[in-house]
């Protein structure tokens, strides 16, 4: 789905993909914590909007004659020839600005409605063991913006104590210095705790075997990212985007194999792959591929021109992609549902960082 | 089952050693607990089991230490995690897996337990520590007794012969802290799990204890069973005081020896509970102090977090000079309550009135010591932070540097805030909050994680504060400092009031906030080890010819 958004600044076609995300997420989330972060992304997205359009009208490079308002313009020296600072407003800039804001924001959807549906944990627990490592890291990551908004709201309420108001500089140093203290004063006690529960066991492997594993590894995921970002980017070298997938295929099943195979680890209840599983995935490529060959057909109308402005159209295939990023919202299982108990839904601190809910 | 032969701990950047040739043998199936004030090594101590320490916390170890044969050297804790199990002081901070089933199952999946024992294992933990109920809910929805008891099913699900606790039940309200720890004493009876536990609250867990290790100031460890060695020990629970004070032997570790012990006439004397009798009613105790004015008011304020109703019609008039304690379980409005006096928040419904204006109105009528007390303190330097404190009051330089001294003398001014112990960094709190002169001080949990010594300081200061006449409102779970401090004690549950009175008689009436002094005489409501030795004094001065 993002990959999909990437590929196009086509208002009318972002639009479709961007309800499409919100069907699914709207029908198939559960009532878990991480669940209610879809909403934060959306404001986030549209906050991004916001500030790409103010960025690009006072900075953008003018383009096109529809003449809108005109902002006093600042002469800057010679040593910045090429900046602008005010100066004209055209239609076309604004709906150019729009248009690669909103992309942005449909991405950020995307990614929110990832974060909304599954939990990261689960999604660690969907990685080969080879790569579960590197995945616990991520997790980690992933659960620690949570917990800073938890910390700093409590230290925006420690200094409301104080009876000093939050903001300025000093502030900002008063808040960020010990929010990361508090930071990785919680990773040391996590790494701990994960190594006090036999996190990291090496087993019987041979360490030249593992050296070896790890390498490739590393490689692969190497490889594996240049692929992508192949596959994103409309303007990177076509011939790099293959080989780079085949290597970092080739890369992680050696890895697999060296490593995975001799693992000591097992697995609690794997969430078990069946059809409806299978036909989210499904939907997923199908969008995915779907833009990419109405790419190749039609550019011009995945980024309809802004000179002269144009109302933009829907081809075909993006029709496709959109309703194929609809159908999970309908095919995926029910999230087992939580019960929606008074410490569940809402828990309420017993202490004073209390979070008007 | 553990060993530490002649074992010396010596963190990087100190010159003496925090543990000093310590030699000790922990037999398989016994509970052992470590005692000792904050700061002495108990948490080195516990580390060096499985080897966190040195291995994560820096510095040297001489010495063998050794767990079922394994030395620590040769192991690293993840190598010990099938013999020991350990959990730290925050038990949340370790949360790795979404949903208590998964955080079960990680240690089972990381030592390749084969998946159907693991799905049977994960059953018997579920069981064994009552956790069934809450088998699928998130992590970060579960209330602090729940989150201890996962964080022990976490460790145990490896079936460790070894569990090492660190303060498993300071955090908690009464209740849940009798729940972890029976789940606690079931483990070691009825596993013959050998537990090895850090805690502050002795009054709680001294009686499931077979074995005491006495960490000192000058970090040698004294071993024995746990009358004698806490019996000389400025730390020990009340009913230890209670025994030594009376010459009982051998000395009482539990409220039901204590009590039987209260009842016996032995050696030419009539029982305890008889000469107390006969002391009268007033003889010997603490006395309520006379309140001043009403200066704060709350009439009939709800307030709640979203569809949660977290208070109901609360009415309470809070009077200058007097310290009020407010209980009640976690969850239960405590600290609501005291973020609306404070004006952190507003009342949905209802008025509160601090000398007649709303708190927001007047921050500096009313301050608040949140339960981190560290989170107040922003500066690098705790000169600093009283130079910044003055210039947020607007008071004359020195001001919180002279409140601190009279709070707890000698606090070094170049250190940082968070190299303080607990107590002086509860002092330097209070000092900077302090500088405002309010007229009503809110205390959250102050208590938590203060060794004797501190607190003894804290009560010493609560008082001098209320002399002043300041009202005082701790919100507290440590049944303990209510004796010995408050006035008045509400108790709330579910955001409303269900008790409200003197202090003396709503926690002797409750089986569940009673101190320990009171639960082994009553009916009669004595608060304190003092009272009960003060009254005494009087009975053997008037019964002398």
């Amino acid at each position: 789905m993002a990959g999909a958004a990437m590929r196009t600044t086509n208002v009318a076609v972002l639009s479709m993909l961007l309800a499409s995300v919100a069907f699914v997420v709207a029908s198939r989330r559960s009532n878990a914590p991480w669940a209610r972060s879809f909403g934060s992304f959306l404001k986030l997205g549209a906050f991004v909007v916001g500030i790409r359009m103010v960025i690009d009208i006072i900075f953008g490079i003018r383009v096109g004659d529809t003449l809108l308002f005109t902002l006093p313009s600042i002469e800057l020296p010679s040593w910045a020839a090429g900046v602008t600072i005010g100066g004209p407003v055209t239609a076309e800039m604004v709906a150019k600005s729009f248009r690669e804001g909103f992309r942005l924001a449909v991405l950020l959807a995307c990614f929110g409605a990832l974060n909304s549906l599954s939990s990261p944990y689960r999604m660690l627990r969907a990685l080969p063991a080879v790569l579960y490592e590197a995945g616990v890291a991520v997790t980690m990551a992933v659960a620690f913006a949570p917990e800073a908004i938890a910390a700093s709201t409590r230290l925006r309420e420690a200094r409301r104590l104080r009876g000093r108001v939050a903001s300025g500089p000093k502030a900002l140093r008063g808040i960020a210095v010990p929010l990361l203290e508090d930071a990785l004063d919680r990773s040391l006690l996590l790494a701990a705790s994960m190594d006090v529960r036999g996190y990291g066991r090496q087993g019987d492997l041979p360490p030249a075997r593992r050296r070896m594993a790890s390498g490739a590894l590393l490689a692969g995921l190497m490889a594996a990212a240049v692929g992508t970002y192949g596959v994103l980017d409309a303007s990177a070298p076509r011939y790099l985007v293959l080989p780079a997938i085949a290597v970092a295929v080739v890369l992680l099943g050696l890895a697999l194999v060296w490593k995975g195979a001799r693992s000591a680890r097992t697995r609690y209840r794997p969430d078990r792959f069946l059809g409806p599983e299978w036909l989210v995935a499904a939907s997923g490529a199908v969008a995915l591929g779907a833009m990419l060959v109405a790419g190749r057909n039609d550019a011009a109308a995945l980024s309809p021109s802004v000179v002269p402005l144009m109302w933009p159209t829907v081809p075909t295939l993006a029709l496709v992609a959109a309703v194929a990023a609809f159908i999970p919202g309908v095919a995926a299982p029910e999230q087992p549902s939580i019960e929606p108990e008074r410490s569940a839904s809402h828990p309420v601190p017993d202490d004073v960082t209390v979070v008007d809910a | 089952m553990i060993r530490f032969d002649d074992a010396t701990f010596t963190y990087a950047d100190t010159v003496a050693p925090t543990l000093r040739s310590v030699d000790l043998a922990i037999p398989e199936g016994s509970f052992a607990l470590v005692v000792g004030e904050t700061g002495a090594g108990k948490s080195t101590l516990l580390q060096m089991v499985n080897g966190l320490a040195p291995r994560f916390t820096g510095g040297t170890l001489q010495g063998r230490v050794a767990v079922a044969g394994r030395s620590t050297a040769d192991h690293p804790p993840r190598e010990l995690a099938d013999v020991v199990g350990y959990v730290g002081q925050s038990p949340s901070a370790g949360f790795v897996a979404d949903t208590v089933e998964h955080e079960l199952a990680f240690v089972m999946e990381n030592l390749g337990v084969a998946p159907d024992a693991m799905r049977r294992r994960v059953e018997d933990v579920l069981d064994l520590l009552g956790l069934h109920e809450i088998r699928n809910r998130p992590l970060g929805t579960l209330s602090g007794g729940q989150q201890q008891r996962v964080a022990i099913g976490s460790v145990l699900a490896a079936s460790p012969g070894v569990l090492v606790l660190d303060e498993p039940t300071s955090a908690l309200d009464p209740a849940a802290a009798e729940d972890v720890l029976a789940a606690l004493s079931r483990l070691v009876h009825d596993l013959g799990v050998t537990v090895l536990a850090a805690e502050h609250r002795l009054e709680r867990v001294v009686h499931l204890a077979d074995l005491a290790l006495l960490v000192g100031a000058d970090g040698g460890v004294v071993t024995g069973e746990p009358g004698p060695v806490l019996g000389g020990s400025l730390l020990a629970p009340p009913v230890i005081r209670l025994g030594v004070a009376n010459q009982w032997t051998p000395l009482p570790l539990s409220v039901r020896d204590a009590r039987r012990r209260a009842g016996d006439a032995s050696s030419g004397r009539a029982a305890l509970r008889d000469r107390l009798k006969a002391a009268g009613p007033s003889v010997g105790r603490r006395p309520r102090r006379t309140a001043g004015d009403v200066v704060a008011t709350v009439r009939s304020v709800g307030a709640g977090y979203g569809p949660i109703t977290a208070l109901k019609g609360i009415d309470l008039d809070l009077r200058a000079g007097e310290i009020t304690a407010l209980m009640g379980r976690n969850g239960s409005g405590k600290s609501t309550l005291l973020s609306l006096l404070v004006g952190l928040r507003s009342p949905q419904r209802g008025e509160i009135l601090v000398r007649g204006h709303r708190p927001s109105d007047d921050p500096r009528a009313v301050k608040l010591v949140p339960q981190d007390a560290g989170t107040l303190l922003f500066e690098s330097t705790v000169e600093a932070e009283c130079a910044s404190g003055d210039h947020d009051a607007g008071a004359p330089a020195g001001t919180t540097s002279e409140w601190l001294d009279r709070l707890v003398p000698g606090v070094s001014r170049g250190a940082h805030p968070r190299d303080l112990s607990e107590g002086q960094r509860l002092a330097l709190a209070l000092a900077v909050v302090l500088v405002d002169d309010p007229d009503v001080l809110l205390l959250d949990e102050p208590t938590r994680g203060l060794d004797h010594l501190a607190k003894v300081r804290l009560i010493a200061a609560l008082d001098e504060l209320a002399a002043e006449g300041r009202a005082i409102v701790i919100a507290t779970h440590d049944v303990e400092v209510v004796a010995e401090v408050a006035d008045r004690a509400i108790v709330l549950a579910a955001g409303e009031v269900v008790a409200d009175g003197s202090a003396r008689e709503v926690v002797c009436q409750s089986p569940v906030f009673a101190p320990q002094v009171a639960k082994i005489l009553s009916p009669a409501e004595w608060l304190t080890v003092d009272e009960v030795v003060a009254a005494l004094a009087v009975v053997e001065q008037v019964g002398r010819p």
